[in-house]
């Protein structure tokens, strides 16, 4: 099991280790050429504000409509809480389309930044929710009963109760926006995602994206040590043990309805805009004659891709699943990091050291629909691991101890007690896997065999030369496969719940 | 129904012997409490037996048939010896009735066992119930019939009413204990609890740091500890020095205390410093005090309605506890009172053996 998952680790970790081989051959001087330039200072300046504004930009909303919908008495709770997590169901390069094809001259940094922020307030919304949803109420009556008022109590206790969850929600967005492409690109904002892929797409400057993508690695490693520590720190908030208690909501008062138009103001623009743009588009797109053919080809090839990605990714995951859920310690806990590395990096810069890797040193591979799976399962390793490894905590050894002492020979256990109990966790998650890929732009269109064109290969296609209509129906299917995952991953938070659950 | 033999078992982690030579019998029909305080090896003990862990050394037969041994390991299907951990462990995925019906065979299932395990442990017509659907308690007893249910040569009960709440762990011990007997069933009890031990077992093994320091039935392991480590872990203990007084030596001996002459059944050989066990229902407290009563000072009471523990200071500062039974008035803090050793102690000598 140990060999096993050394062995995926060592294959997720294949375009990392390429990357630093590839960018130490190009020698100092050379780096240093590339890298002193006033292009790239300005691309980091670029990437960092764009990463700053839209890490505010979404705390503020985050933390804010989470209040709102755990902490309060708003109404129509519910339908918010649907509509604030649907964002996560939009790709960003579809809304980044939506926009650009609703709005004309809808470019540059902070049409960026404003699609960024729609997109992915919700990674601040959820966690936070969920942890003002949990805390324990009782510690903000004990304030309450040290004579402290309602405000002083939230920031005092509530606050600083939730801090871990709003610092990784917020650490979330900032990796997030250093690793978008799709909507960068779109919308023509000046970011090393996209200078990564002009540089190589255009042909003439290897080195260049190379060093481009190392610069972006740097940034991506610094962020994640940030949120690691974080989350060490978060470890000390956890919960005492005690009844639990659904939390007191605060009555609003007179400004019930001027905070619910607030996040109906802020649910029209990341989804009324869209499904305007879509459903108009959508019309004209569908009366033109060829597109279902081209429809149809495109989702083909995107299945297959996706599941030769999946068949990968869950094979790579199962050792390392099982390995962090049966025998926890500092070694699978080091694996497990490691392999959110890759997870956490661009995928753009993933394709790219894919690409050279496949050129010079896995050449039969190059082109192929394995060198695109081994890149899908390099990013998406982690949601395999932790489908897996919450399955295989289903079966814990003592069951199948008891089974044995009952009679039942390895096989028979495993046929009677752990595979009942494990597949439906391994399923879900090879579902999850499975619909991540569908919708995974950059390392596509990179890496997918000569000729074969994706969903979202197609999307990008058609939005770069301005046809809209064309892409439209792309778009739609996207958003309604990706709105699966989104929905499970709400679920588990518990903010579909009508109450807190006991 | 069936008689487990364990001899010379040793089990070693590294360079920790978890077992370290354990002989112990327990005959057919019989339940047996292996009594240890946590990390003594019981666990391990346990284990073994099943078959999930390897021995290093010795032995271990089931009816004279050797399951395992230094050339020979049988696998814990195919040992007849059921396990029922701590958390019961049911399969969540099945009902009731097939959580005890998953060691049977089919025409055992059909035979109407199942039923039959599931009414000797108070649970008749509960059958089609998920485990998700049962109390704590309840799940406990469907683990206890499903281990029941295929009449193993042994059942190892690891621990089983410790995440139970008290009122709850006393009656399901009972009807646990009953259940087996009804069954003729071998069985282990793991348990670090004392009064647990007592009073399910027929016999108990006390075990510490991977060794059997005693075994025997309850009664024999709380009045004649073989040791005063054994006395003070099954049972309250008064352990006091105490000196032997000249001529009268004999059986029985009588010794000198701070708590007064105590009786000893047998004086130990040798001229090793002596140490006396006397069990705290022993002292006789008496108001205003009796005149060959040693005087103590009462410092506490902690007062539980059938009984009330006294702690009193001695003259020489020692702190003793008394067992006062259906207790009447509260007994004054700092009140003086007489007390005297009823019955006879237990002598141990520092160097036993010697002279």
């Amino acid at each position: 099991m140990l060999t096993l998952s050394v062995l995926a680790v060592a294959v997720a970790l294949i375009p990392l280790a390429y990357l630093a081989i590839r960018t130490a051959e190009a020698g100092g001087a050379r780096i240093a050429e590339e890298l002193l330039t006033a292009r790239v200072a300005a691309l980091a300046a670029n990437t960092l504000a764009l990463a700053a504004v839209v890490t505010s930009a979404c705390l503020v909303l985050g933390v804010g409509s989470a209040f709102l919908l755990v902490r309060t008495d708003l109404p129509g709770r519910r339908v918010f809480a649907v509509l604030a997590v649907l964002p996560l169901a939009v790709p960003t390069y579809i809304a980044a389309f939506a926009w650009v094809s609703a709005v004309d001259g809808f470019e540059g940094f902070w049409a960026a930044a404003l699609v960024l922020t729609l997109c992915s307030y919700p990674y601040v919304l959820l966690p936070t929710a969920a942890a003002l949803a949990g805390a324990d109420p009782a510690q903000e009556e004990v304030s309450r009963s040290l004579g402290h008022n309602g405000w002083h109590t939230f920031t005092r206790v509530t606050l600083r109760q939730i801090r871990p969850a709003i610092a990784g929600g917020g650490l979330l967005v900032a990796l997030y926006v250093l690793s978008d492409f799709g909507a960068a690109s779109i919308l023509r904002a000046d970011t090393f995602t996209r200078a990564i892929f002009l540089a190589f797409d255009l042909g003439f400057d290897r080195t260049g994206a190379l060093v481009l993508s190392t610069v972006l690695v740097a940034l991506t490693v610094l962020i994640l040590t940030g949120e690691s520590a974080t989350r060490r720190r978060g470890a000390r908030y956890a919960r005492l043990s005690g009844t639990r208690r659904p939390p007191s909501r605060a009555a609003l008062g007179g400004a019930r309805l001027p905070a619910a138009a607030a996040l109906l103001a802020v649910a029209v623009l990341a989804l009324g805009v869209t499904a305007y743009s879509l459903a108009r588009r959508m019309a004209e797109g569908v009366s033109r004659p060829g597109t279902w053919p081209d429809v149809l080809a495109a989702a083909g090839n995107s299945l297959l891709l996706a599941l030769a990605g999946t068949a990968l990714t869950m094979l790579l995951a199962l050792p390392l699943g099982v390995l962090n859920a049966r025998v926890p310690g500092r070694l699978s806990a080091t694996l497990e990091r490691l392999s959110y590395l890759s997870h956490a990096l661009p995928g753009v810069v993933i394709g790219l050291s894919l690409v050279f890797f496949g050129i010079n040193v896995a050449f039969p591979l190059y082109q192929t629909t394995w060198l695109l799976a081994l890149a899908y399962a390099a990013l998406f390793l982690p949601l395999g691991v932790a489908a897996v490894a919450t399955a295989t905590a289903q079966a814990p050894p003592v069951l199948e101890e008891v089974a044995r002492s009952l009679g039942r020979g390895p096989l028979g256990v495993l046929g009677t007690v752990t595979l009942p109990l494990t597949l439906p966790g391994i399923g879900a998650g090879a579902a999850l896997v499975f619909l991540t890929c569908m919708k995974e732009l950059p390392a596509t269109l990179l890496l997918r065999p000569t000729g074969v064109d994706t969903l979202a290969t197609e999307l990008w296609s058609n939005t770069a030369v301005a046809a809209y209509a064309g892409a439209a129906p792309y778009a739609v299917l996207l958003v309604l496969l990706s709105s699966v995952p989104t929905w499970l991953l709400a679920a588990r938070t518990g903010i579909l719940s009508k109450e807190v659950q006991r | 129904m069936s008689r487990l033999e364990l001899r010379g078992l040793a089990r070693r982690y590294g360079s920790v012997a978890a077992l370290d030579g354990v002989d112990l019998t327990v005959p057919s029909g019989t339940l047996t409490a292996v009594l240890g305080p946590s990390g003594c090896g019981k666990t391990t003990l346990l284990r073994c037996v099943a078959g999930f862990e390897r021995i290093d050394a010795g032995e271990i037969t089931v009816d004279r048939r050797v399951v395992a041994g230094p050339a020979a390991h049988t696998p814990p299907q195919r040992r007849q010896i059921v396990i029922v951990p701590q958390e019961g462990a049911l399969f969540p995925h099945l009902s009731v009735r097939e959580n005890v019906g998953y060691g049977l065979s089919r025409a055992e299932r059909r035979g109407g066992r199942i039923d039959e395990a599931l009414s000797l442990v108070g649970l008749a017509g509960y059958g089609d119930r998920m485990p998700h659907q049962m109390s704590g308690g309840q799940q406990q007893r469907v683990a206890v019939a499903r281990a029941m249910a295929p009449r193993p040569s042994l059942i190892l009960l690891d621990e089983p009413f410790s995440a139970l709440d008290a009122g709850l762990r006393a009656e399901l011990r009972h009807d646990v204990r009953a259940a087996l007997r009804a069954d003729r069933a071998t069985g282990i009890l793991v348990t670090h609890d004392q009064g647990e031990a007592l009073s399910t077992a027929d016999q108990i093994a006390v075990m510490r740091e991977g060794v059997i320091v005693q075994s025997g039935s309850p009664t024999d392991i709380y009045h004649r500890p073989a040791d005063a480590w054994v006395a003070a872990f099954v049972g309250d203990a008064i352990l006091l020095s105490a000196q032997d007084e000249p001529g009268h030596h004999g059986d029985p001996a009588v010794l000198r205390t701070a708590l007064g002459p105590v009786v000893v059944t047998e004086l130990p050989p040798g001229d090793g410093a002596l140490t006396v066990l006397v069990r705290p229902e022993q002292i006789r407290i008496t108001t205003p005090p009796a005149p060959q009563a040693v005087i103590a000072t009462v410092v506490g009471d902690d007062f539980h309605g059938h009984d009330a523990l006294v702690t009193l200071s001695l003259s020489d500062g020692t702190q003793v506890t008394a067992r006062v039974t259906a207790p009447v008035e509260p007994m004054i803090i700092g009140d003086k009172v007489g007390v005297q050793v009823e019955g006879s102690g237990l002598a141990w000598r520092d160097r036993p053996g010697v002279g």
